[in-house]
């Protein structure tokens, strides 16, 4: 249920879909969805333990690269400068049940902000389907 | 009674007038004379008996031994030192530097030349450095080892076996070629090294090594044409590995991606801990040289230590004023080209001026490296000429400068040696040891290269540069991390 139109200035699409107000929550009451937190590799310990305190279990974390409007630094190896712009960070991804992402995403909101630049993104994907490998378990109750 | 006494007085005296060898400086020339005791049979002592007399040889025997002990000791120590200055210390120092897909390839070069010159050394190597007695290169009289065994080579080393002898000098050996690679490192073939260094050594080296510090060699210190003094290989070593190595880099090119591409080097730890290896290993590398436990060696061996030091503390100090900062690469680069500064002086200079050589070797290397080297943008890729050719190169002159002969009378007893004692001159003869490895490193190289390249070729394909030589080279991984 979405309206959509071209702007004729610019040819750019507009739009919006109906009840996103709803969209977390979701109409069917089973959505499952994806977070991908990338945080500072410092607060890295502190956001792991207070999921673990908020009764969060499963998390997948990577190793990433990478920045936003953070500026990186120069290194100098026997006089030839290489500038690094690509930042140490951590990846942290996680399917929940729609009932838990608020509480998530308040947590790591809370645990992982510094307040400077290059503290990072959280971005929240729907997933289609989850399946437990071990016993074939669909759904929420794989996760 | 009184025989007794008299007997035992006698004793005494030969003990003393014996001991006395133990202390006196030893050269560093090829025709050192061994260190004999004075003859107990000397106007001082009242005329003795045949048997003291045959008991006083045996004391004389016995005080050669133990300084011979002493000696090998110590030779056979430096030997394995020089050694471990090939392998890992270099093998870590250039590793660390090359990206990780390069890693076992440059560690593998160095490695090569532990065999591969070991090999050619027995067969025919060390004949021709220290064989014969002609101005230029040797002859064949010890090929195959023929004729060294545990007795002394009186033209060399008079108190350690030949083996001894031999087996310290194959080691300087090893290490010359591999410090070639640095230049060539990331885009060299293996084929094109084995069959490269294998010419260089016969060509360059050889000659090289037979006219600083063979009999009868045309820049050998004692008796030469141009006595030159190098003392452990500021010559031989460092000239004639780094201008070989700019050669080769000219001729090979730019690696694919130079200077555009970051190249970082992979891992500044194994370069640091190869650095501190060379740094210890120089020990035997200089105050080896003294071919002897003397004090010649404990001189040298300071003599090195503050060159090291001092160079450290110089190219330190140019990059935190340049930089801000003072990198842990800049402090072992500076600590390697003092090394490299001071080898050719290191028996002949006293320690202050050791150090001085240490602060002006760090700080021109370091411009050499930082800024030359951008200036005329060859890819040198690990500094082999801006550290060894250029640092040799200095070293080599400063010699001339700071040689004494209150440090080392190689001259003979009271002949002014370098510049500090008036023979300014020296420096002259240091420059023609310095044209001569140049001119012999260049066009030895330059034709060596070509050959090498017709018949195995000399630079890794493109493909197989930028997929990574270790396993496109040697079928390697260096890290298999996931395992």
């Amino acid at each position: 249920m979405g309206i959509f139109f071209r702007c004729p200035k610019d040819h750019k699409l507009w739009g919006t879909v109906a009840g996103t107000e709803n969209a977390i929550g979701g109409r069917s009451g089973k959505s499952m969805m994806k977070l991908e937190a990338i945080i500072q590799p410092s607060r890295f310990e502190s956001v792991k333990d207070a999921l673990r305190e908020a009764g969060i279990e499963g998390m997948t974390v990577t190793e990433v690269r990478g920045h936003g409007r953070q500026k990186g630094h120069t290194e100098v190896y026997r006089g030839r400068e290489y500038t690094v712009d690509l930042l140490p960070k951590i990846k942290l991804e996680m399917v929940l049940p729609d009932r838990l992402v608020n509480t998530v995403v308040d947590t790591i909101l809370k645990t992982a902000k510094t307040g400077k630049i290059g503290d990072g993104k959280i971005f929240l994907t729907r997933v289609e389907e989850a399946i437990r490998i071990r016993n074939e378990e669909r759904g929420e109750n794989a996760l | 009674m009184m025989k007794r006494m008299g007997l035992k007085c006698c004793l005494m005296l030969a003990m003393v007038l014996g001991a006395v060898p133990l202390s006196s400086r030893q050269t560093t020339t090829p025709a050192a004379t061994p260190s004999s005791a004075t003859p107990a049979s000397s106007t001082r002592t009242p005329p003795i008996s045949r048997e003291l007399s045959a008991r006083l040889d045996d004391i004389d025997q016995k005080v050669a031994a133990a300084q011979s002990a002493g000696d090998n000791a110590w030779m056979l120590v430096s030997a394995a030192l020089v050694l471990l200055m090939t392998g890992p210390g270099l093998a870590l120092f250039y590793g660390g530097l090359v990206r990780r897909k390069n890693a076992l390839a440059i560690m593998m070069q160095s490695f090569a030349m532990m065999g591969l010159i070991t090999v050619l050394w027995a067969l025919v190597g060390y004949s021709l450095c220290f064989g014969g007695s002609g101005p230029i290169i040797g002859d064949f009289a010890h090929a195959f080892l023929r004729g060294v065994g545990v007795a002394p080579n009186p033209d060399y080393a008079g108190t350690i076996p030949q083996l001894t002898f031999m087996v310290y000098q194959l080691m300087f050996a090893v290490i010359t070629p591999a410090l070639i690679t640095g230049a060539t490192a990331e885009r060299m073939k293996f084929s094109g090294t084995v069959l490269f260094m294998t010419l260089w050594f016969l060509i360059v080296y050889a000659p090289l090594a037979h006219m600083v510090w063979g009999k009868g060699g045309l820049l050998n210190a004692n008796g030469g044409r141009f006595p030159c003094l190098d003392f452990a290989g500021g010559t031989v070593v460092h000239i004639s590995s780094g201008v070989s190595a700019l050669v080769c880099a000219l001729y090979m090119g730019k690696r694919v991606g130079f200077p555009k591409q970051p190249m970082p080097p992979h891992s500044l730890v194994l370069s640091f801990i190869g650095a501190c290896l060379l740094w210890v290993g120089w020990f035997g590398f200089n105050a080896g040289s003294a071919l002897a436990a003397s004090g010649l060696a404990s001189s040298a061996f300071v003599a090195t230590h503050f060159g090291a030091a001092g160079a450290a503390f110089s190219w330190s100090a140019a990059e935190w004023i340049k930089n801000g900062k003072a990198s842990a690469l800049g402090a072992i680069s500076g600590a390697v080209a003092g090394l490299v500064a001071i080898t050719p002086a290191a028996g002949f200079v006293a320690p202050i001026p050791a150090l001085i050589i240490g602060l002006i070797a760090g700080v021109c290397c370091y411009l050499m490296v930082t800024k030359v080297k951008a200036i005329f943008g060859y890819d040198d890729a690990l500094d082999a000429f801006g550290v060894h050719g250029a640092g040799g190169t200095i070293g080599a002159l400063l010699t001339g400068v700071f040689a004494q002969s209150i440090i080392n009378p190689i001259f003979g007893e009271g002949k002014s040696v370098g510049g500090l004692d008036g023979h300014w001159g020296q420096i002259g003869n240091q420059l023609v040891g310095v044209l001569i490895a140049w001119g012999l490193a260049l066009v030895g190289t330059i034709a060596i290269a070509k050959v090498t390249d017709m018949i195995t070729g000399f630079r890794a394909s493109e493909e197989h540069e930028v997929e990574g030589l270790d396993v496109t080279q040697h079928g390697e991984e260096a890290y298999y991390l996931e395992s």
